[in-house]
């Protein structure tokens, strides 16, 4: 193995993604003995802050400083990337919104594989990576080999990977604006649009009653916020909730939702994505109600119930009122 | 505007438990009820809502073998107007890839203003749009949760970024999309939709029409393979409580009340 390591950390108001460490961690799975070269794109003030930031982690941070890219349009960040970054090299980015967007077409501008949101690297025998990736929601895993001999693009599932406390490295910052050419954007970057409040506020609840696509249909929902209001709880959803439109996008928990930090969390019908579960932040006590024992939320929560949450629920807030009402005489 | 939509028929994860068979080299698929990848639906819908709003055409593209023509017969019967089934022994066992290289080659043979897919597979990656578009050289937007058609060749649409925020871009045409679930309201197909569909013909093409060097396609052409199917041991894993249902709400409350959950 002796392809040249680059991990695309991406960064925002001169911070870098938390992804940063995690990446290092992954670069190591591949070569224990590598030191993997940093590389950002941006501009100014802010990707000099970002560098700084990297020099901690990273023994070599490649900068691309141009005006142009000061805000992360993955088509000229492409762009660059395809002109810096030398023939038969692996390159990390982690599997976010951003890299979906960037990976799978540098990977065929650069002539390389792609291997998809890895959850491990187990071995490298020659070109030969072998790695692990997740399917169906994450109800079986999956051992995949990669040749990288014409070099890979690889994204990393953020958290997959444990970022590692190193010795500070004092990396140096080579600027390779110069190689990165002339940009044109068939894809024009607008604006950003802030997501809305919405009617409650989920991330100032102490106890969050979620549910997800087991609560089936519309009506069913008020069986969650019955049980909510008995316990002076908020209710909140995964995904499918939303795009059913059973309940607003505000109340959705995950890495496309809010981030929430609840001290109890009931996953009521929810599987348990790795996108939902990055919205848990804080370590809450995770109850999980589901009718599918195989579920892989039941391999995060503290406690698991295997039930309809159809019948569950309506039977739990009764509970919770039948002692309510005992406690007030 | 004619659009292409590429789908794929999956195992539907509501309906089924996934398993693996005996040897772990797949998952088991004897009892699976299959049906369109989720994504894939909100895409053919997307499409149908801007060809009803600027006119058009819809056509449904799918790599795979004749049991995957019923996802073509229930996007054609939503309201595709063509459905295409690009279909050879030598695509079998083509990774991400073979599969956008496949469908390069069919796009090249007709002129599409917009090419969507659904953002991601039950089983996939979300690479084949983001592949397929730098193979055309087209521009690329993933994760699409709006789009609006504007004057010149070029769609106004959102992203979906963190935190609930949007990306707002403007892409000229032509273009890939990938399609975020919850993007529209997919109309329901009865099975008297499908019916009305069952005799239209369905297009086939394979290595030679399409002209594919059968080297960049199937197990030959593919960098990256799947070699086994595991579950992976837990780490972790919960409490189950096992009493009957009264018993466990009762030990339930009493764990969330020390935990500071009952005020």
């Amino acid at each position: 193995m002796t392809a040249r390591i680059f991990a695309y950390v991406p960064h925002r108001n001169g911070v870098p993604d938390d992804c940063a460490g995690e990446l290092v961690a992954a670069a190591k799975r591949i070569d224990s003995g590598v030191s993997p070269t940093a590389i950002v794109a941006g501009f100014g003030s802010e990707l000099d802050a970002v560098c700084s930031a990297l020099c901690a982690s990273y023994a070599e941070i490649w900068k691309i400083d141009k005006e142009v890219l000061a805000y992360p349009n993955s088509e000229l960040v492409r762009q660059a990337l395809v002109k810096v970054i030398p023939p038969g090299s692996v390159v990390l980015c982690p599997h976010d919104h951003f890299g979906i967007d960037l990976a799978p077409g540098l990977s065929i501008k650069l002539n390389a594989a792609y291997l998809p949101d890895a959850v491990e690297i187990e071995s490298i025998d020659g070109d030969n990576l072998k790695a692990v990736r997740q399917e169906f929601g994450g109800q079986v895993s999956a051992h995949v080999r990669c040749d990288i001999s014409s070099g890979a693009v690889i994204t990393i599932r953020p958290g997959a990977f444990k970022a590692q406390e190193t010795t500070v490295l004092n990396g140096n910052v080579v600027d390779k604006s110069h190689e990165a050419g002339s940009f044109s954007a068939k894809r024009r970057y607008v604006q950003t649009i802030v997501a809305e409040a919405g009617d409650v506020d989920i991330t100032k609840h102490a106890v969050l009653v979620s549910i997800g696509r087991g609560i089936q249909e519309k009506d069913n929902v008020a069986i969650a916020e019955e049980l909510a209001e008995a316990l002076g709880a908020a209710v909140s959803c995964s995904r499918p909730v939303v795009d059913a439109k059973w309940l607003d996008k505000s109340r959705q928990v995950g890495s496309s939702g809010k981030t929430v930090k609840p001290k109890v969390y009931l996953a009521c019908g929810i599987s348990g994505s790795f996108q939902h579960l990055a919205g848990l932040k804080g370590s809450p006590f995770l109850v999980a109600i589901n009718k599918n024992p195989k579920a892989p939320i039941f391999q995060v929560a503290d406690i698991g119930i295997v039930d309809d949450i159809l019948e569950f629920l309506p039977e739990m807030t009764e509970k919770v009122n039948e002692m309510r009402a005992v406690a007030a005489k | 505007m004619e659009i292409l939509v590429c789908v794929r028929r999956v195992p539907d994860t509501s309906e089924n438990e996934i398993a693996l068979n005996v040897a772990g080299s797949d998952i088991e698929r004897d009892d699976l009820v299959y049906s369109i990848n989720e994504p894939d639906n909100y895409a053919v819908e997307e499409a149908l809502q801007i060809v009803g709003r600027v006119g058009g055409k819809v056509t449904v593209v799918t790599v795979g073998t004749e049991d995957d023509e019923e996802v073509l017969r229930r996007e054609m019967a939503m309201g595709a107007t063509h459905g295409v089934l690009l279909t050879d022994d030598a695509f079998t066992g083509s990774d991400a890839r073979g599969i956008a290289h496949i469908l390069q080659a069919f796009v090249q043979k007709g002129s599409y203003d917009v090419i969507l897919t659904g953002v991601q597979a039950e089983d996939g990656g979300a690479q084949v749009g983001g592949m397929l578009a730098a193979l055309l050289d087209y521009p690329f937007a993933s994760l699409v949760t709006a789009i609006e058609v504007l004057d010149g060749k070029k769609l106004k649409i959102s992203r979906e970024i963190e935190g609930g925020n949007k990306e707002v871009s403007e892409i000229d045409l032509p273009c890939v999309l990938s399609i975020q679930t919850g993007i529209n309201e997919p109309r329901y197909v009865g099975m008297r939709g499908i019916r009305a569909v069952a005799s239209v013909p369905i297009e086939t093409y394979g290595t030679s029409e399409l002209a594919i060097d059968s080297t960049s396609v199937g197990t030959a052409g593919a960098k990256v393979r799947r070699v086994d199917y595991f579950v992976p041991a837990a780490t972790k894993s919960a409490e189950i409580l096992r009493g009957s249902r009264e018993e466990n709400i009762d030990k339930l409350l009493e764990l969330v009340a020390a935990k500071g959950g009952l005020k």
